[in-house]
């Protein structure tokens, strides 16, 4: 069992799972990530790790509820405990000092770009976080990543707070305006295909984390395959980050919505029996 | 040597000669061979309780009968961990179960897993005498798990004597039946035994691969409490390589290595829409069924595809179990799709035969070329193409080789590739002084299950391959052994 030190409601719909984890924290490299399971008759779901402390023996994760999973998770409190938590898993993030650095988070991406942005900067890097909010009160962590890079960007679909836009508009303006040398995109799906596509005429290359569905996450199942190029790798062992020019974003897209409706019978299901 | 004046001494007892003289051997070899109960089909397709049901004891007794006793057998040479097998038979036949069951334990730590799962018609029984004579050998596994079951069930299962603590910390890494076996032997010895499973729960192939109906999990779990009574202490939630390397376990005071990691890693045939949606390896699969229950779907979180024209790619034991739980889960149409004919199949006879009587269509000399999908890169048909035998490979068995203008079009709505797994690229991964084969096995010395690098032994699918469970078990034994002797050495 796993202890779970901290559960807080970041902004709306967005938690920060904090959980007691210590040879993971000792082992844990920006890019990685755990999996983890709500209760003994849950799923097994990846996670990306947004920050961990070693003296303390913890690994911190924000998610995103979008289906039983993530809500069960949502209801646990410090003090709890889940009976499954594995990591750290898949490759670290390729950290170098590449020059000028855009990485783009948005939604649970927001916190788990931040151990990116904290590496690249250690690296020397320009770096500078440019963070997708639909509206300002879902903005967390400004003050945390702002002290990490050395430019901070919001932008806001609904325009209230920074760059009035989507992310990868934002990103275009400042492709335009300076000499980027690459562009890291953690978050939703959407997000990392629209930076994608964002940057390719400009070659500039961009590293996406991707999340397709995943069971055991060591390499044993393969239901975490992607396209990329003309090769099919196991996101799980080869992944998370890969070249987001050369996605098969139509095949993951796809994928990631094989189980749609056993998930919204299955969170239908646990409602019920919360009444 | 040593092996054989023992069986003779255990041949020679007096009970022995008694019981040999109570029955000729001409009467013997007129009992039939007893059939274990099992469920009907029509039932058991409907769920995934155990097909078959074990012997009754009246049975177990006459079955024990018409073992011939022989003072050659031939029996125990089909045996890859060398079962006194004449000897527990006829403590059988005498009603001594539990004593039975003793003496299967001193070679093969889980036989109740063994009785149910081994390739017995492939292994002991193939060599039987009685096979030989009457073309039916005794039914060997299904005594073996009849005594098994005999012991747990009447609760007479008591912890072996441990011998006193030598102090050393063994680590193995991987809970399949390599790594479980490993783990017996040595806490008998008195070392301080610590098991690490990359899943939450111990077992590997037994928990997350085969299927309830065939081994129910109650089992493995009375087996795994048996070790956690001993002593070993088995960690869950733990991915050697990532979690910690060999190396830090070295660190943290671990003088010896076990790695049963087994052949995790799925093969796909690489042929155009193999990861449209509804294409699964028979590792996710089985592994969303039976490890994350999706069976009992939405009780459970884990979803599976159920499946209405469904193919599984293959012909082993991987393929009979995926295509048998598609079935359960309520496929109109079940297939296999297998590029040999019967003849060849590696699945083991009675998985055929249990899957024939459950309606399952077998398609062979007929192979996959490419899965075709909608708009929405749903799986909606697949086109294959018909083979012939050619000469035989290097397996012995004859090529399969594709028959021009035969390609043909079948309407599935999921397809579960089955075609084997290679070994798990883990741990070579992340400790590279151990040295690999050309297909990522890991190399050791046969005699000792020794790697090439110090302290660290292997076993198991690991080494081998996609093998089987008693094989795996047999390399635990001798890695055992090794391991025991390279610590008392090292003293
Ligand atoms: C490497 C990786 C890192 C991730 N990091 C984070 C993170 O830091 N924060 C976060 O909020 N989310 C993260 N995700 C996505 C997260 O795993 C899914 O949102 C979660 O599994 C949804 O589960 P659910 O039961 O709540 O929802 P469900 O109702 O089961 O599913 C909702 C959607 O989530 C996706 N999903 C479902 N099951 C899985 C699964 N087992 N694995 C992956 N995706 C699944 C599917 O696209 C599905 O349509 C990550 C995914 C991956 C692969
Ligand atoms: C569906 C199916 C049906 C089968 N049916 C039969 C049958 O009827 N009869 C038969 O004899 N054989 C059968 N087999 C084959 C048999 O199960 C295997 O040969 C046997 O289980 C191999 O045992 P093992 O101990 O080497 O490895 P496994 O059973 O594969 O166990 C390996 C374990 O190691 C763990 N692991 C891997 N990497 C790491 C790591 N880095 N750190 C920690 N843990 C790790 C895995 O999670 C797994 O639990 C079947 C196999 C399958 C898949
Ligand atoms: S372990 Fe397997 S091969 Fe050996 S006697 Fe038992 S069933 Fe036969
Ligand atoms: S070979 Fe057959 S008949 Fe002879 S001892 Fe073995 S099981 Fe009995
Ligand atoms: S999640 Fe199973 S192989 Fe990647």
């Amino acid at each position: 069992m796993f202890k779970i030190i901290k559960r807080e409601n970041l902004v709306p719909n967005i938690h920060l799972i904090k959980i007691h984890a210590p040879k993971i924290a000792e082992k844990c490299k920006p890019g990685q990530f755990v999996i983890i399971m709500p209760d003994e008759k849950g799923e097994r779901i990846p996670l990306s790790i947004a920050d961990w402390d070693k003296e303390e023996g913890t690994i911190t994760s924000v998610f995103l509820v979008v289906g039983t999973s993530t809500f069960k998770l949502s209801r646990l409190n410090a003090g709890d405990s889940i009976p499954s938590f594995v990591g750290p898993l898949g490759r670290a993030s390729e950290i170098d000092n590449f020059g000028t650095v855009v990485c783009v988070g948005g939604c649970y991406g927001i916190g788990a770009i931040y151990p990116i942005v904290k590496a690249l900067k250690e690296k020397g890097n320009e770096v500078i976080t440019l963070i997708d909010v639909r509206s300002k009160y879902l903005l967390y962590w400004e003050e945390k990543l702002k002290k990490a890079s050395d430019e901070f960007i919001v932008s806001s679909r609904d325009g209230s707070y920074g760059f009035n836009g989507y992310a990868p508009e934002a990103l275009k303006d400042l492709i335009q305006k300076e000499k980027i040398d690459r562009v890291i995109v953690v978050g939703c799906t959407y997000l990392m295909y629209k930076c994608s596509e964002t940057t390719k005429p400009y070659k500039i290359k961009t590293t996406v984390s991707l999340n397709p569905i995943m069971v055991d996450g060591t390499g044993m199942c393969g239901a975490c395959r992607v396209k990329i190029g003309e090769e099919t790798k196991f996101a799980c062992v080869d992944g998370p980050e890969f070249d987001g020019h050369s996605v098969d974003w139509e095949e993951l897209f796809a994928r990631r919505k094989f189980y749609f409706d056993d998930e919204i019978l299955s969170l239908c299901e646990w409602e019920k029996r919360l009444i | 040597m040593k092996e054989k004046e023992l069986y003779r001494e255990e041949f020679e007892k007096e009970w022995r000669k008694e019981l040999r003289k109570s029955i000729p051997v001409k009467e013997r070899m007129k009992i039939p061979r007893q059939k274990m109960p099992e469920r009907e089909p029509e039932e058991r397709i409907k769920y995934f309780k155990e097909v078959n049901l074990g012997l009754t004891e009246d049975q177990a007794v006459e079955e024990a009968k018409r073992c011939l006793d022989c003072a050659n057998p031939q029996c125990i040479k089909g045996c890859p961990v060398r079962i006194d097998i004449p000897t527990f038979i006829k403590l059988i036949e005498k009603g001594k179960f539990v004593e039975a069951a003793k003496k299967i334990k001193e070679t093969n730590s889980l036989p109740a897993i063994c009785g149910r799962v081994c390739p017995q018609e492939i292994q002991c029984e193939k060599e039987c005498t009685m096979k030989k004579a009457t073309g039916v050998p005794i039914a060997i596994g299904n005594l073996e798990r009849f005594v098994a079951d005999y012991e747990r069930e009447t609760g007479k299962v008591d912890i072996p004597e441990i011998a006193p603590s030598t102090g050393k910390k063994v680590a193995i890494i991987g809970s399949g039946p390599a790594g479980l076996t490993v783990a017996g032997e040595l806490i008998k010895k008195g070392h301080q035994v610590t098991i690490f499973e990359a899943l939450h729960k111990p077992g590997g192939v037994l928990v997350y691969g085969i299927p309830e109906f065939r081994l129910p999990k109650h089992i493995l779990n009375a087996e795994i409490d048996y070790l956690r009574r001993m002593g070993v202490e088995i960690i869950t939630d733990f991915v050697v390589g990532m979690t910690a390397t060999i190396e830090d376990l070295k660190e943290e005071g671990y003088e010896a290595f076990f790695i049963g990691t087994g052949a995790g890693l799925p093969n796909f045939m690489r042929i155009e829409g193999e990861n449209l949606v509804g294409v699964y390896s028979a590792n996710e699969y089985l592994t969303r069924v039976n490890l994350m229950k999706a069976y009992e779907f939405p009780e459970y979180d884990t979803p599976v595809y159920k499946g209405k024209r469904v193919a599984v790619i293959g012909g082993g034991n991987v393929a009979m179990d995926a295509v048998r739980t598609a079935k359960r889960l309520g496929a109109e149409r079940a297939m296999i799709i297998y590029r040999r004919s019967k003849a060849e199949m590696p699945a083991r006879v009675e998985e055929i035969k249990h899957a024939e009587e459950e309606g399952i269509e077998f398609h062979f000399l007929t192979n996959p070329i490419r899965y075709i999908g909608d708009k929405n890169n749903r799986l909606i048909a697949m086109e294959c193409i018909k083979m012939e035998l050619g000469e035989p490979d290097a397996s012995g068995r004859r090529r399969p080789i594709p028959i021009k203008g035969s390609e043909f079009k079948m309407e599935v709505d999921m397809v579960v590739v089955a075609i084997g797994q290679s070994p798990n690229p883990l741990i070579p991964k992340t400790t590279p002084q151990i040295k690999v084969g050309k297909w990522g096995n890991i190399e050791v010395d046969w005699e000792t299950m020794q790697t090439s690098m110090e302290g660290v032994y292997a076993g198991g699918d690991i080494v081998r391959g996609g093998a089987t469970v008693i094989l795996a078990m047999g390399d635990g034994r001798r890695a055992a052994q090794s391991i025991d002797r390279y610590l008392k050495d090292k003293r």
